[in-house]
């Protein structure tokens, strides 16, 4: 089955991303299939990491959202173990208007504000709650020693 | 004032009268209901006033309120429609609240009235569709009155998911990101095919039945018609709402479950719940043999008949209490009355236990004997049913004549649910000297019931000459039920009755 037009362009136009500290590449010949890192943004606990992240667009995208998750080990109330994201575009409200682009930002948006109150890891965000200064602290630790620009990092995961 | 045959008309007219329009939004839905007029005969204190409507009435009930929402705020069809879904059927309110501030209404449900020129389907000079980045000046495209405009093929594919997929009706937006703009039923039959328009339509129907206290869809499998009744949720303590669906299954208003009288919901739901959690001690009391008290051989259960004769010592006895038969029908008959003796003396925790789970027993026994037995009278009825025809074509006798059967089979079965639901009421009541009317109520109706029912086990070459006995029978049987129910009925309204739990 061919690729659709609307795929391609967003392929192409990824390709020349800059400067937002997102990057999406075709993960071998499967051109559904992304291999994403996401810069952590400045001033966030996750400020200096690289995370990775898979991306996959089902057979209906974009009238069904891109299927991400996180392959970096990240402390985060939105996250949980699995790498699964709490994120209403991704859910109700997607539109077939935004786009691979769009939806990384807003990832990458959530690094930088999480929102304990719609949690998906729940000792997490009990945490982040309880004590804000303490969970952030664990998030940085945990930035500095899962999120390393390693290009490796994930075979030895 | 607003009958509901005005709502429920088939639309031919859609005018409503003036002094319809008042502005208290809680009184509004009852109102229109007690108005309404059921040429009935006068009500027994356990019936209720229900209406039966077509999918075509639900249709063109909906569609007179559009036009009178059309007219008082001056919005088309589709938009008033938008309004009161979101105002949930509420009017008063959404004209009250619409009056005071147009806009900011406008905007939640996802309307533009000012303008909807440019919602049509147009072809677009260098247009590109964002979506599937298809382009072409032959393309087709369509928007809202946001001015999201995107290819048709795009926006086909999105709502047949949102419909057939989704389920979604009442609240469709724009495909645009983040924009709130609805879509109205003439924006969603422009773009999709008939068949998702016809669906779409049938999802709309569901949720207005299902946003209005007063509308119930019939419960039964493949049936199209909804309830209108006026009994609300905070007053099933007080009523069982029970009504009759003209595809004839007869069903609680309040729950949705089949016929419950006389028992309220909420006594219902604990009882159904006790059920489930106590299946497996109660299991043994479904099994359909048992041991004759006198000879000990085993007796096997046919018909719905409680009367067992042991084939082998000729013994008679009462399947449920296994007591004898003939001290039943007397006034030594207390098969359906449990003696609290145990639980009085019971000073340990173990015997308190067993004596609890002993009444609980007495009554589920009772409960599930009945539950079986009319099961079993329908399958003895079925075989007659059968026997019946041969019999009209060797005897003569015709098709009309031969429906006293038919009429005592459905009593039958219709006593039984009643008398199933008493026990479970019996269950939660409190013993005091009220009880001992509702008691005697529940064994006439019980013995009327096994009379009746032992009449069906007789030969089939013998129920020729048994109908007039089998018709005085089922009037009887169908008096007692009406005398139980009636007095049921009355002690939940003057709340006389006093359960051994609180009703929620
Ligand atoms: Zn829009
Ligand atoms: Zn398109
Ligand atoms: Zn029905
Ligand atoms: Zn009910
Ligand atoms: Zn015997």
């Amino acid at each position: 089955m061919s690729l659709p037009k609307r795929i391609l362009k967003e392929t192409e136009r990824l390709r020349n991303e800059k400067d937002t500290g997102i990057k999406a590449t075709i993960h071998g010949d499967n051109l559904r299939y992304f291999d994403v890192e996401i810069n952590g943004p400045e001033g966030s606990p996750y400020e200096g990491g690289v995370f990775e992240l898979e991306l996959f667009l089902p057979e209906d995208y974009p009238m069904s959202p891109p299927k991400v998750r996180f392959l970096t080990k990240i402390y985060h109330p939105n996250i949980d173990r699995l790498g699964r994201i709490c994120l209403d575009i991704l859910k109700n409200n997607w539109s077939p208007a935004l786009q691979i682009r769009t939806v990384l930002l807003s990832i990458q948006a959530l690094l930088g504000a999480p929102n304990p109150d719609d949690p998906l890891a729940n000792d997490v965000a009990q945490k982040w709650k309880e004590d804000e200064n303490a969970a952030k602290a664990t998030a940085r630790q945990w930035t500095k020693e899962y999120a390393k620009k390693v290009s490796d990092q994930k075979e030895e995961a | 004032m607003m009958s509901d045959e005005e709502y429920f008309s088939d639309g031919s007219d859609g005018t409503f009268q003036d002094d319809s329009m008042r502005f208290d939004d809680v009184e509004e839905e009852d109102q229109y209901l007690e108005d309404t007029r059921f040429d009935k005969p006068v009500k027994k204190a356990y019936e209720v006033d229900f209406k039966v409507h077509s999918d075509q009435q639900i249709r063109s009930g909906q569609q007179a309120q559009f036009e009178e929402i059309s007219n008082i705020l001056g919005l088309d069809i589709g938009q008033a429609a938008l309004l009161l879904r979101h105002f949930k059927w509420q009017k008063e309110k959404l004209i009250e609240q619409y009056m005071d501030n147009p806009d900011s209404i406008n905007k939640a449900v996802g309307i533009r009235p000012e303008a909807h020129e440019d919602t049509k389907i147009t072809k677009v000079k260098d247009f590109v569709c964002d979506i599937c980045c298809d382009d072409g000046d032959s393309m087709e495209t369509f928007a809202l009155p946001c001015g999201h405009r995107y290819c048709v093929e795009c926006y086909r594919h999105y709502l047949t998911q949102k419909i057939k997929e989704e389920g979604e009706s009442a609240r469709i937006q724009c495909m645009g990101d983040k924009c709130t703009m609805a879509f109205d039923a003439s924006d969603v039959q422009a773009v999709v095919d008939d068949d998702t328009f016809t669906r779409y339509k049938t999802l709309l129907d569901r949720t207005y039945v299902d946003d209005r206290e007063s509308l119930r869809w019939c419960p039964a499998p493949n049936c199209i018609y909804a309830i209108e009744c006026g009994v609300r949720q905070k007053q099933l303590n007080q009523v069982v709402p029970t009504v009759l669906c003209d595809c004839g299954y007869q069903f609680c208003f309040g729950c949705g479950l089949a016929d419950h009288l006389p028992c309220p919901c909420s006594l219902v739901k604990k009882w159904l719940k006790k059920c489930e959690d106590d299946s497996e001690t109660a299991n043994w009391i479904s099994a359909h043999t048992k041991e004759c008290p006198i000879c000990v051989s085993t007796i096997e259960k046919n018909g719905g008949c409680n009367h067992m004769t042991c084939r082998k010592c000729r013994h008679e006895f009462c399947w449920v209490c296994m007591g004898p038969w003939s001290e039943h029908g007397t006034s030594w008959y207390n098969c359906n009355r449990f003696e609290e003796k145990s639980g009085i003396d019971a000073r340990d925790t173990q015997a308190k236990s067993r004596a609890s789970l002993e009444r609980y027993l007495h009554y589920y026994n009772r409960y599930a004997n009945h539950e079986q037995s009319a099961k079993l009278d329908k399958e003895l009825y079925t075989k007659t049913e059968k026997k019946m025809t041969q019999l009209q074509s060797t005897s003569g006798m015709s098709w009309i004549e031969v429906q006293y059967l038919d009429n005592a089979s459905k009593v039958l079965q219709q006593c039984r649910q009643t008398l199933k639901w008493t026990y479970a009421f019996a269950f939660y009541l409190e013993k005091n000297n009220l009880t001992h009317i509702f008691e005697d109520n529940q064994k006439d109706l019980e013995m009327a019931v096994e009379q009746l029912s032992e009449l069906f086990e007789k030969p089939v070459d013998q129920l020729a000459n048994l109908k007039v006995e089998m018709m005085d029978k089922t009037a009887y049987v169908s008096s007692r039920r009406i005398m139980l129910l009636e007095d049921t009925a009355k002690g939940l309204a003057e709340d006389r009755w006093k359960f051994n739990v609180e009703l929620v």
